[in-house]
Formats: C-alpha cells, sequence, structure tokens
C-alpha cells in the first residue's frame, strides 16, 4: 500500500512504519569512497491506455494511470524525476499516446519516458518521438548516471518486410504467447552507443539502466525477454554498481547477475501471473520467494500499482504502493549482495496465497 | 409476523444472552449471525450489562448534562439518530460524520468510519472527550460521578468488585462495551429466506434485488454475505466518492497539512470531527496511506432501510439516492462531473435499469430486524 515516503537510508524502516517528518536530505557514506545524497524518484509503467472509438477509452486503464499520478503527486518531499517505463498506449495510436500523455501532464517535476512495444510497433515511434524526445540516452543525476534504452526493438525482417501493414504489425507485437512475435533486442547500433557512453564513466559510477523489457532471459513465449541480453550485460558488467529498471512484465521480479540488480516495476493498467513453462521453450524464471496474491476480480486496481526509487549508494531499493494490497520493498542487501524482499525474508513473515473455492 | 418488543434492550433478554454468552454455548446468535466473540479480558456478565446499559444512557457524562451516547445512538432509532445528516453534540454543534447504528457493531473489527479505534471498548472512552460530542474536557467527571453515585457504586462493585479509585475508565468502557455487545440483531425476513428456507419470507421484487445485489450490482464484493450468515461487511475501507469527489481538488493540499499537522502532534479524533475538509480524507487520516485517500467503512446493510440518512456523512437521504450513486460509478447529484483520481478499483458505472434499481431497494428493504420495524426514522 501507499504510504508517506520521507528519504531514508535503503534498509532502515524499509517496511517499517514511515516517520512523519521531512527529513533533511541525508548524505551517505558511498561504498567506493566520498559523499553523495540519497534521493528518490518515482517510477509509473505500464498503462496501457486504450481507444475503444472516438472519445472513448477502456476507463479501468485511464483510471490506472490517473489515480497513479494523483498519487505520486502527494508524495513529500517530492521525488527528483518521474520515468514513465513504457506501454504508455496499446496499439501505439495517436489518439492513445495522446491521450496518454495528458494524463501524465498532470504530473509534478520532469518526466523522462521509456519507449514500451506497445508505443512502437504502429509507426516505429515517430509520433511518441514528438511527445518524449529520443529513443535512446543518458543523463546524470547526483553522482548517478541514468541510461535510458529502446530494448524493444526486433530484426529488420520482422520490421520491415514481414507485415502487409503497420498496424497488423503492430498487432501481431501485442500479442502475448503469439507464435508470430519476435523476440525483443537493444540492437547492434545501440549497444555501439551504449558502448560510447560507457566509456566515458568511471568503473565506481553507480549506474542505472532503465529499459522496457527485462535485459536477461526469463520467458521467451511472453517476451520476458531481451535477445541480446548477454552482450548488454557484458558491456555493463565491469562497473561495480549497476541497476537496471524495467517494466513489460506486470509483476514483482528481482535477479542479480555479477554486479547487476534487476528490478521489475509493476503496471497501472492489469497484472500478468507467472507464465507457465511450455513445451517449446524452456522457462528461465527467477526463483518465487513468495507467490503473488492473485488478482481480485472485483478490484481493478489490484495487484497493480506504481512505485518509488530510492537510490541509496548507488544501490536501488524499490518501493512499491500497491493499491489494495501492503506495501512491498524490495532492496538491494549491501551483506547478501543482491535484492531481498523486504518483509518476506522472515517465513514467518510471508503470506499464503489467497485460496478461492 | 409478530413484532416483537426491542428484545436486545430488555434486562431479561440481556440476562438469558449473557448467561448463555457465559456458557460459551455461541449458540445464541439470531438467525443470519455468526457466532460473536466476546474478548476474554471483558467477559458478559448481567451486572456489567445492566451498569453499561445505564452508562450508556447517561446525559451526565456531557459538558452540558445534554448528551448520552444514546443521544446519537437512540434505543428507539434503530441506534442512531436517524435523520439527522450528521450527530448533533453539546449546545448543538454538529460534526462531521453520520451516527453509525450500534446495532451489530460487536462484530465490527474496528470503529468509526475511518476505523480509527480497533474495540468497542476503545472507542467508547472518545466521545466523551470530543468537542463536538459530549465536550468534556476530561474523563475525570464521568470517573467523579461512577465513584460516587450510589446506584453505579452498587453496580461497579458487583460487576468489577471495585470501589472508589478502584473505579478506572476501564471499567467504564468495559461495561459500556459489555452492553453494546447484547445489541446484535438478525431474523430479518432475508434471513428467514436465506438461511432458513422460507420461500415467502421476501417479495419477488426483492429475490431480484438480491441477485442484482450479488451479480450486476456487485454489492456483494464488500458487503459481505456468507454460506450461513450475513454481516454485510467486508471490515475494509473504500473510496466510493462520497465526499472525496467535492474535496478531490482540495487533496494536495488537505494531505500535505493534514500530515504537517498530525507529525506536530494533533488529535485526529477532533480534526476529523470539527474539519469538513480534513473529514473527507478518511481513511488516509488515521493511516497515512494513500490508497485509501478518502476510504470509509464498509456499512453492515442490517436495518438500512430504518437509518437514513446515508453515507460517512449522511449527504444521501434514501436508498435509492444510494443506489443511483453506484449506478453512476460513484458519482451524485451536484458532484463534480470527474469522480476522483483516488477511487477505489471496485467501483465503477453499474448499467443498472429503473427495474433493477428499484428491485435493490425491495431486497435492502427485507435487511430489517422485526424489533426495528416501527423505529421512527421520520
Amino acid at each position: 500500500m501507499s504510504e508517506f515516503v520521507t528519504r531514508r537510508s535503503v534498509l532502515a524502516g524499509a517496511g517499517a512504519g514511515a516517520a512523519l517528518t521531512t527529513l533533511p536530505i541525508s548524505m551517505v557514506t558511498l561504498a567506493f569512497g566520498g559523499e553523495r545524497e540519497d534521493f528518490t524518484f518515482t517510477y509509473i509503467s505500464d498503462a496501457h491506455i486504450q481507444q475503444i472509438k472516438g472519445a472513448s477509452f477502456v476507463r479501468n486503464w485511464d483510471q490506472g494511470l490517473k489515480r497513479a499520478v494523483a498519487e505520486a503527486n502527494l508524495v513529500k518531499p517530492e521525488s527528483d524525476f518521474v520515468i514513465f517505463g513504457g506501454d504508455l498506449a496499446q496499439l501505439g495510436k495517436r489518439e492513445e499516446l495522446d491521450h496518454g500523455a495528458e494524463i501524465l501532464s498532470k504530473l509534478k517535476g520532469k518526466l523522462h519516458a521509456v519507449m514500451g512495444e506497445h508505443d512502437y510497433y504502429l509507426d516505429l515511434g515517430d509520433y511518441w518521438s514528438k511527445l518524449y524526445g529520443p529513443h535512446y540516452y543518458s543523463f546524470d543525476h547526483k553522482g548517478v548516471h541514468f541510461i535510458v534504452l529502446n530494448s524493444i526493438l526486433t530484426s529488420e525482417q520482422w520490421t520491415f518486410h514481414r507485415w502487409p501493414t503497420a498496424e497488423q504489425r503492430m498487432l501481431e507485437m501485442a500479442g502475448l504467447d503469439n507464435p508470430n512475435g519476435s523476440p525483443f533486442m537493444v540492437g547492434d547500433k545501440q549497444r555501439k552507443w551504449l558502448a560510447n557512453d560507457l566509456a566515458k564513466l568511471d568503473k565506481k559510477t553507480p549506474i542505472v539502466v532503465f529499459s522496457h523489457s527485462p535485459l536477461q532471459k526469463i520467458y521467451k513465449g511472453w517476451n520476458f525477454w531481451t535477445d541480446d541480453a548477454e552482450d548488454v550485460q557484458a558491456l555493463l558488467a565491469p562497473f561495480d554498481s549497476v541497476n537496471v529498471i524495467y517494466g513489460h512484465v506486470h509483476q514483482i521480479q528481482y535477479n542479480q547477475i555479477g554486479s547487476i540488480s534487476f528490478n521489475s516495476v509493476m503496471a497501472t493498467a492489469w497484472p500478468w501471473p507467472y507464465p507457465q513453462s511450455y513445451a517449446q521453450a524452456e522457462s528461465h524464471l527467477p526463483v518465487l520467494t513468495i507467490p503473488m496474491n492473485r488478482a481480485d476480480p472485483f478490484f481493478e486496481r489490484d495487484a497493480t500499482g506504481w512505485q518509488l526509487i530510492d537510490i541509496g549508494s548507488g544501490r536501488v531499493a524499490a518501493r512499491y504502493q500497491l493499491w489494495d494490497n501492503d506495501q512491498r520493498t524490495v532492496a538491494f542487501d549491501h551483506k547478501a549482495g543482491h535484492p531481498v524482499d523486504v518483509a518476506y525474508q522472515e517465513p514467518t513473515q510471508r503470506r499464503l496465497p489467497q485460496t478461492h473455492y | 409476523m409478530a413484532v416483537r418488543k426491542r428484545a436486545a434492550t430488555t434486562l431479561a433478554a440481556m440476562l438469558s444472552l449473557s448467561e448463555l454468552c457465559f456458557a460459551g454455548a455461541g449458540l445464541a446468535e439470531p438467525l443470519g449471525l455468526p457466532p460473536l466473540t466476546i474478548p476474554q479480558d471483558n467477559p458478559q456478565t448481567a451486572d456489567k450489562i445492566a451498569l453499561g446499559n445505564r452508562l450508556f444512557h447517561d446525559l451526565r457524562f456531557s459538558s452540558d448534562g445534554s448528551v448520552a451516547c444514546a443521544t446519537c445512538h437512540k434505543d428507539d432509532h434503530a441506534f442512531t439518530d436517524s435523520p439527522l445528516r450528521t450527530s448533533e453534540g453539546v449546545g448543538k454543534k454538529t460534526g462531521t460524520r453520520n451516527a453509525p447504528t450500534v446495532i451489530n457493531a460487536a462484530y465490527f473489527t474496528s470503529f468509526f468510519w475511518d476505523g480509527r479505534s480497533p474495540t468497542l471498548e476503545d472507542q467508547s472512552q472518545h466521545p466523551f472527550l470530543n468537542p463536538v460530542e459530549m465536550g468534556l474536557p476530561t474523563h475525570e467527571p464521568i470517573l467523579l460521578i461512577a465513584r460516587s453515585d450510589p446506584f453505579y457504586v452498587e453496580l461497579f462493585k458487583k460487576a468489577f468488585g471495585k470501589t472508589g479509585d478502584g473505579v478506572t475508565m476501564e471499567e467504564v468502557k468495559k461495561a459500556i462495551a459489555a452492553y453494546e455487545r447484547t445489541i446484535i440483531s438478525g431474523e430479518s425476513p432475508f434471513d428467514r429466506w436465506r438461511f432458513g428456507n422460507e420461500e415467502t419470507a421476501i417479495s419477488e421484487a426483492a429475490k431480484r434485488g438480491f441477485e442484482v445485489f450479488v451479480g450486476q450490482g456487485r454489492c456483494v464484493s464488500c458487503h459481505v454475505i456468507e454460506q450461513n450468515q450475513a454481516l454485510f461487511t467486508d471490515n475494509r475501507f473504500h473510496n466510493i466518492g462520497v465526499g472525496i469527489n467535492r474535496a478531490q481538488f482540495d487533496v494536495p493540499r488537505l494531505s500535505a497539512e493534514f500530515l504537517n499537522a498530525k507529525s506536530k502532534g494533533v488529535d485526529v479524533d477532533k480534526a476529523v470531527l470539527t474539519d469538513p475538509k480534513t473529514s473527507e480524507l478518511g481513511r488516509f487520516a488515521v493511516t497515512d496511506q494513500f490508497d485509501v485517500i478518502g476510504a470509509f467503512k464498509t456499512p453492515t446493510l442490517r436495518n438500512v432501510a430504518v437509518t437514513a440518512p446515508y453515507m460517512h456523512d449522511g449527504s444521501l437521504k434514501t436508498l435509492k439516492d444510494v443506489v443511483k450513486h453506484y449506478n453512476n460509478g460513484g458519482r451524485s447529484e451536484g458532484d463534480p462531473a470527474q469522480v476522483n483520481d483516488y477511487l477505489s478499483g471496485g467501483i465503477r458505472p453499474l448499467n443498472l435499469s429503473e427495474q433493477q434499481m428499484d428491485d435493490l431497494v425491495a431486497f435492502m428493504e427485507t435487511l430489517t430486524t422485526p424489533a426495528y420495524f416501527g423505529a421512527k426514522t421520520r
């Protein structure tokens, strides 16, 4: 559940009731020497704004995004900036992107947007660019280097030579478990750009990468997957502290590969369950430590939400604001060297999945 | 169907009920209600219940001697102050909240519209001190009377074995709660139809209304009905658009101001009852959690036909108004065109026909316990 948020060190108080005072910004001693400010940013993702006809849009998805925006605006002290993690639209239409952008325009603070496949495959991101600028770029904030990638690209052949219409191409990529789909990738051109971008940095600089698809291979059938994930990881691996934050999966996931931590963010639209493996593809799911409560069909917002991301000592603590549910925090544990689901490490703390009769 | 006397409030009924509770039989519950849980540290006894009854009705526990618990929870108004929109306290001061019925409150898991109190015992102490309710500066005047009035001296001794300074607010709270635990009622026409298999207990319209209640209306999602009993509440908090729709544009300022005031130690109890705008923050004022902004507790629907007006602020006059509000996806006449952004995910337009809405009202009218058929609501 959402709670009043203060700047705190990553693990202290995570999961406990928040203090109600506006604390001064704390200076944290960095693991790699020196001092740097802790800070927080807001992460909203996967709104899937969907046009029915004319000025009529799917109410449920509208409500999810509106609610996230309204609540994010109440955070005190204010977040440093906001990330939208992709899939603003459902079918990439100008009307959908405009409608979503209008809702997002109410956000306080600077907005950075990540490209999702639902935003891209109608006009290959043309209109999206008019709203949000380049598909990939980097920026620096309070000693942390942030990289925005477009990780939902696929082969030239599939993109340009397979489908009779742009609409058909969009529909094929929007399908889940669709054998006509194609695995996502970052691609050569962007990886070259990434290598150049990283070349300027000290290996001790904390890095946060925003992508829409996971930059790790989880489940190909649903494109919980990036085909050149290993190549991207290899570019990031030399750095001491790398954090990848991705959307697309509509569920809480976290993982550690070498120095790279992975955190997913929730959708505001609807939740996906963990996919069941099927015969044609091996499943590479991270170990499931706590089963997520299944969405209650009555509460449309159940198992959806938004996040506050704390950056402390160059590592991420993702604080999930879950509607009609308990707030969860997945934070990097410096002792363990990987992210942990803070409230659920103790078996006694775990909530059993709901039983329906 | 003969109208019985309000059995729950006669001493004889209290005696028999408390004996059953004593025996731990758990079988005393009227048709349609689950077994009642009695706290281990506050067992029901006839003396304690009689004492609580007297405390509940005593006007002297208010700053000007004009207000008792029973002023807003009147026995003959199904334990509400219907038809008042919001309750009147000392000096005719009005608060921000509509008095909920005490009937079956024994089953709730939190108290007040925003759930800021966890037990009946805890709840009972707060209205005494609220400036717009009973207006006492402290609980001392209550204890002075409790320790000196011969009737009370005798009863506190019988009920708790305590006299003089041994009598504290603990005993007062326990006695009031014990009395309130006798105010339970089921056996409505609905109960006889649903749990007693009496086919003719309710009308055809009400039966159709029940189908809307559990089907297209989705009312049952929060107003819970179980296999063998029904409390018509999930004991949770939901933003259904009442009050908060009108305050929606002030939420950023209100929430920031309230949290700031709370951090400086403002009394939430007073803040939500005396400041209409703060009141609309609902459960948020208790938990500071954004997803319960404008959310209030799901009330039971038992006896709802005799406890008008409706909602935390008494803003809806009739059951039909309530049904229309839900049918509009959480909007009432006079609300802004846009529902508030914090609306519960369970609220959406229902597309009910006029007939379905009337049937729903007919269904809700079957939830009245015979003892309250004659409750004064106008």
